[in-house]
Formats: C-alpha cells, sequence, structure tokens
C-alpha cells in the first residue's frame, strides 16, 4: 500500500506529541506567525494563498485567497475573523481531532488568517457537544496568552490578536457561516440571505471571514514552505491534502490525510481495509451526509472537487460514509431524512415543511405502506426544495433521497411491490414508535 | 438586581464574558450554559434572569433557548445518556445499543429512571462516526460500544461519579493500530 506523507496529522504522529505550546514549538512552531507580523504585507500574505490553491475544507471548497481578498480594503472599522469549529456534517470527524490534538496549529492558523484581512478579534465557534475540545482549545489560548503569542503588540509589532472561544449549544446549521454569525450574536441560528457576504456584512454588520478548522490548519505549513510546494501536491485545481474521515461498513474507520485525487477505490480498499466481513459493496457518499450518493461503479473515481461532481456527488466535508451489500438504501436515505428534518432550522417553508413530508413518505415505504406513485412524489417533493432555499441546506437534504432514487430506484420499488423492507423485515414494527 | 434562582456566581460568570464582545446579547449562549449547569434545567425564572442580566426581553433569551439542542427546558437526570443515531452510527448498530440501554435501564428513549439518575436521549451526529456506536454523556464522549463496555460505564458513573472509558484526546485509527 502506498503511504502519503501527512501535514496535518504530523505532529500527532509523534510519540509522546500531545499539542502543549511546548510541543507545538517544538516542531517550529508559531514562526510563520511571527514571520508574516514581521515580515509581510497582508497582500503578500492573500497572494501566497491564493497562488497556493487552498481551497476551503468546510464543505464548499472556495478559494481561501479569494475570500479574504473581498475584505474591503478601505474599511475602518472593526474586522472579524471566525473558525468554524461546528463540525456537524454527518460522517465528518477530522476537526474534532485537529482541534484536540494539535490546537496551537489551528490557533497559529488563526492568527495568520487575521493579519491577512486585518482582524483584531477572533472567535471559534465550536459546537456545543465538543466539550473535551472547548476546554483543550481554551487552555491552549491560555498557554498562547501567557507566552504573549495573542494579546497586544504582538512579536514586537503594533498588531494586536485578540481569541475567543465561542461555544455552539446544538444545531447543526450553525456550521452555515451565516448561521454562524447569527449565534455569535446570540441568536436563532438562522442563515442571513445572500449578498451581502459575510466579507462584506458579516459579525455585527462589520466585514466577516469564516474559516474551517482544517483550512487554517494549513496556513503555516503554505507559508513555510511556499505556495508552489503546496499547488504541487494533489491535482491541478483541488491542491493538497485533504483529512478524509472514513466510517460505516469499513475494516479500519479513521481520519486519514491524503493528496486530493486518490481514487475512492485506494480509499476504501487500501487506506481503509476494505468493507467489514470482505462483504460486497453497495453505495458510498464521498462527502457528509449533505453529498448524493455513489455506487461501486464510481469507486474509480477520484477524490478531487471536480471528479467527484463529475461523478454526480461533491467531495463537501470529507466525510467518506460506506454501506455494504445489505444496508436497505430506503432506511438509509430515511435515516439522513430524520437527520435533516431534525435540523431544518424553520426559516424557509420549502424546507421546513418540506422535509417533513418527505420523511413520512420514506417511512410509509420503509413500512411497507407505500404506493406505487410514491417515488414520484418524492421527486416532486426535492424539486419544491431545490433553489427556493435561502441557504444550501434545501440541496443538501434532497442529495440523499434523490440519489438513492436515481441510483437503487428497484429497491423503492421492491418495498413497495412486496409491502415490506426486504432488509429489515422488522421495519414496520420500528417505524410504529 | 435582584436575582430570582441564579447564584452570585453564575452571575459574575456570565458578566466576565461582555467585555469579549460589543454586545452582551452575544453571551445569550453561554449564559443558557452556565444557567442549566448551576439550575440542572433552564426554568423560566433561569430564563428571566438570564433576560435581565443580558438586558433581553424574556422572549428573545426564549427563542433562543428553544432552537438549541442542548438546552433542556425540563429537569432530566443526574447523567443524561444521549445516543447518536445518524447513519455512520445506525449502520453499525447504534440500535442495539439503544435497545440494550432501555431494557438495562428500564426506561424507553425520552424517559428518566424513576431514582433520577439516568435519562435516555436519541439525538443526531456527534462527530464521532469512525468511532461508532457511540453516546455521549454528561460532557464526555464514550465510543466503539458494546454492552459489556456500557455495563462498566454505567456502574462507573453510579459509583464513581466518572468513568475511565471516556473518550479522551481523539485519534482515529489509534496510533500503532494500523498494519
Amino acid at each position: 500500500m502506498q503511504t502519503y506523507e501527512p501535514i496535518l496529522l504530523k505532529n500527532m504522529s509523534r510519540p509522546g506529541y500531545v499539542g502543549s505550546l511546548e510541543d507545538y514549538r517544538g516542531v517550529g512552531g508559531y514562526a510563520m506567525l511571527e514571520k508574516v507580523l514581521k515580515e509581510m504585507s497582508p497582500s503578500d500574505l492573500i497572494d501566497i494563498v491564493k497562488k497556493s490553491g487552498l481551497r476551503g475544507r468546510g464543505g464548499a471548497g472556495f478559494s481561501t485567497g479569494m475570500k479574504w481578498s473581498f475584505i474591503p480594503k478601505d474599511h475602518t472599522g472593526p474586522r472579524y475573523l471566525c473558525c468554524n469549529a461546528d463540525e456537524s456534517e454527518p460522517g465528518t470527524f477530522k476537526d474534532r481531532q485537529l482541534i484536540e490534538r494539535d490546537p496551537h496549529q489551528m490557533l497559529e492558523g488563526i492568527g495568520i488568517a487575521c493579519f491577512a484581512i486585518g482582524a483584531h478579534q477572533a472567535y471559534i465557534y465550536i459546537r456545543g457537544e465538543f466539550d473535551l475540545g472547548a476546554e483543550i482549545i481554551q487552555n491552549a489560548i491560555r498557554e498562547a496568552y501567557d507566552a504573549k503569542l495573542f494579546g497586544k503588540d504582538l512579536f514586537g509589532t503594533d498588531f494586536d490578536i485578540d481569541v475567543v472561544l465561542h461555544r455552539g449549544a446544538g444545531a447543526y446549521i450553525c456550521g452555515e457561516e451565516t448561521a454562524l454569525l447569527e449565534s455569535i450574536e446570540g441568536k436563532r441560528g438562522k442563515p442571513r440571505t445572500k449578498p451581502p457576504f459575510p466579507a462584506i456584512h458579516g459579525l455585527y454588520q462589520e466585514p466577516t471571514v469564516v474559516n474551517n478548522v482544517e483550512t487554517l490548519a494549513n496556513l503555516p505549513y503554505i507559508l513555510k514552505n511556499g505556495p508552489e510546494w503546496y499547488a504541487g501536491i494533489g491535482t491541478q485545481k483541488s491542491t493538497g491534502t485533504r483529512i478524509f474521515s472514513v466510517s460505516g461498513h469499513v475494516k479500519r474507520p479513521g481520519n486519514y490525510e491524503v493528496p486530493l485525487g486518490i481514487t475512492l477505490r485506494e480509499m476504501i480498499y487500501e487506506i481503509a481495509g476494505g468493507v467489514r466481513e470482505d462483504k460486497e459493496l453497495k453505495a458510498i457518499i464521498p462527502g457528509g451526509a449533505s453529498a448524493p450518493f455513489l455506487k461501486p461503479e464510481h469507486l474509480d473515481a477520484r477524490m478531487d472537487f471536480e471528479s467527484i461532481a463529475e461523478v454526480g456527488s461533491m467531495l463537501g466535508s470529507g466525510g467518506v460514509t460506506v454501506m455494504d451489500v445489505d444496508t436497505c438504501m430506503v432506511w438509509a436515505a430515511m435515516n439522513l431524512m430524520e437527520f435533516f428534518h431534525h435540523e431544518s432550522c424553520g426559516k424557509c417553508t420549502p424546507c421546513r415543511e418540506g422535509s417533513a413530508w418527505i420523511l413520512q413518505v420514506l417511512r410509509r415505504i420503509e413500512g411497507g405502506l407505500g404506493k406505487p406513485e410514491d417515488i414520484d412524489l418524492l421527486v416532486s417533493l426535492c424539486e419544491r426544495i431545490e433553489g427556493k432555499t435561502v441557504c444550501a441546506f434545501g440541496e443538501a437534504e434532497i442529495g440523499p433521497i434523490l440519489s438513492t432514487i436515481k441510483n437503487f430506484r428497484e429497491e423503492y420499488e421492491t418495498h413497495i411491490a412486496e409491502k415490506r423492507c426486504p432488509y429489515r423485515p422488522d421495519a414496520a414494527l420500528a417505524i410504529a414508535h | 438586581m435582584r436575582l430570582k434562582v441564579l447564584s452570585d456566581k453564575a452571575k459574575e460568570a456570565i458578566e466576565v464574558q461582555f467585555p469579549s464582545y460589543p454586545d452582551k446579547r452575544s453571551v445569550l449562549l453561554p449564559a443558557l450554559r452556565i444557567a442549566q449547569e448551576e439550575i440542572g434545567y433552564l426554568s423560566e425564572s433561569a430564563m428571566i434572569d438570564v433576560a435581565d442580566l443580558l438586558g433581553l426581553t424574556p422572549v428573545q433569551v426564549y427563542e433562543v433557548a428553544t432552537f438549541y439542542s442542548q438546552y433542556n427546558l425540563k429537569p432530566v437526570g443526574k447523567y443524561l445518556i444521549q445516543v447518536c443515531k445518524t447513519l455512520s452510527c445506525a449502520l453499525v448498530g447504534a440500535g442495539s445499543i439503544v435497545t440494550y440501554l432501555q431494557e438495562k435501564l428500564g426506561i424507553r428513549t425520552g424517559e428518566t429512571t424513576s431514582d433520577g439518575l439516568f435519562t435516555l436521549k436519541l439525538v443526531e451526529c456527534l462527530a464521532a462516526c469512525g468511532s461508532a456506536p457511540m453516546m455521549q454523556i454528561n460532557d464526555r464522549y464514550y465510543e466503539q460500544l458494546t454492552p459489556e463496555k456500557m455495563d462498566r460505564i454505567l456502574e462507573d458513573l453510579k459509583r464513581d461519579g466518572k468513568s475511565p472509558l471516556a473518550t479522551g484526546p481523539f485519534m482515529l485509527p489509534v496510533m500503532g493500530e494500523r498494519s
């Protein structure tokens, strides 16, 4: 099996490395923050990151340097950087590892990003359930302040950066960047209509950049080794490495950092050890619950933003969920629809009501009460959500439904014809309560 | 200001966060967390206290308290067991974990044991998909669950109030485990 040199998971793979400030400085940590503050201009820094090709690791894959460059240069009031540590896309657990094992790597990235956009205040928005992660970050922030790596007049310059940890309280939607801002402002996490984008009117209506944990963690290494080095890893348009979280029916689930562009086959069969009990593979979700299901015929698709889009799904958050031949696709779609229905924020009617209707129809098909016209009804419900919501949640929630209908339509038809779930004979009972 | 139920300590813990934000309202989520930790859940009186401290109306607090899933508007047991039910966990046995806990504790999901110790709840993805099935009990994760492991965790909690089986700083695959 080919092995790859990790970037972000490298420190934590060293024996005895616990992610303390001492550990992180021992491997050269914070040298790049010092360098940018002392020697670089924000526009040089933005150019380097643009040249590296780094794209957002939260899910959308937008150019990080470009996102930074949207901050108005002539703005005189405050600007904000928000670190999105609200990791909640089902199938994804990489930021958790970056936070709990190497918090200073993320903090250095935050400092660098603050300098790039001229922000003196950063907020780390961490999902409420990450109690241990919050304790670890809080401790790391304290260590960094004590060492004068954050605070006033950093490294003898007149640049100040303050960092505040802000904890969520359980809402998937707060990973959406404008909902995240609403949540920091002490409101319900309901996405805002865009435009205006956060770069113009963000937190407290001031220019704001929201970057994911993994995105920020890449910054020290891009600066240290140069943008050409980074752009040389991965594919031409999807540069660098990516941490994929692999779960479900695989022998070795876990977080694996690989160059963008390896095949799904290599990821599932070589790196993650193949399907449990050597069963046949049935379905793959390549990028978190919002990404449409793929089939074994897509195993040779490359795991980069473009290639996965070409086969009809998306790389999203990098959460790879693997399902074996005995998994019911109607049940899997229903499970994710329960998730989306629960997490719909309620702002847009098509999403709020549509998720409930879709779930109801899926439940009756899975429970053996489906009607032949239900498949078309599901497609029609999905069409009434797509493009009709304020945020991307609408497109996300219909992905599992439309893709299972497209790729596994016969399973829906069998449920309806046989009036039961062929995989889970007790499904009707389970759904009844 | 005279608070209804929150202690001076809670008040102080809330007010100390004001300088971190340009607007006091931003302290609402942290304040509700502090209130819940002190009272055990968010009673109406606790929410009114928070509103007073932050200069908000009670309904501004209530609408936020009802939006986020971690706020309990009713009392829960000393140990709140939250089992993840989303796909990756469901694929590898979350269902049998729930069945086992229901039988062991003699309650159904959403209920609390008569001694007030355990509340059992189903929740959506907690970002522990690779180490599924999993549950969160109060402020700690418990992963790669088996019936034997759950027995030990519940016994530990009853006896010591904590369990060494809680997950520490997360890493998967564990180093040296890969062939």
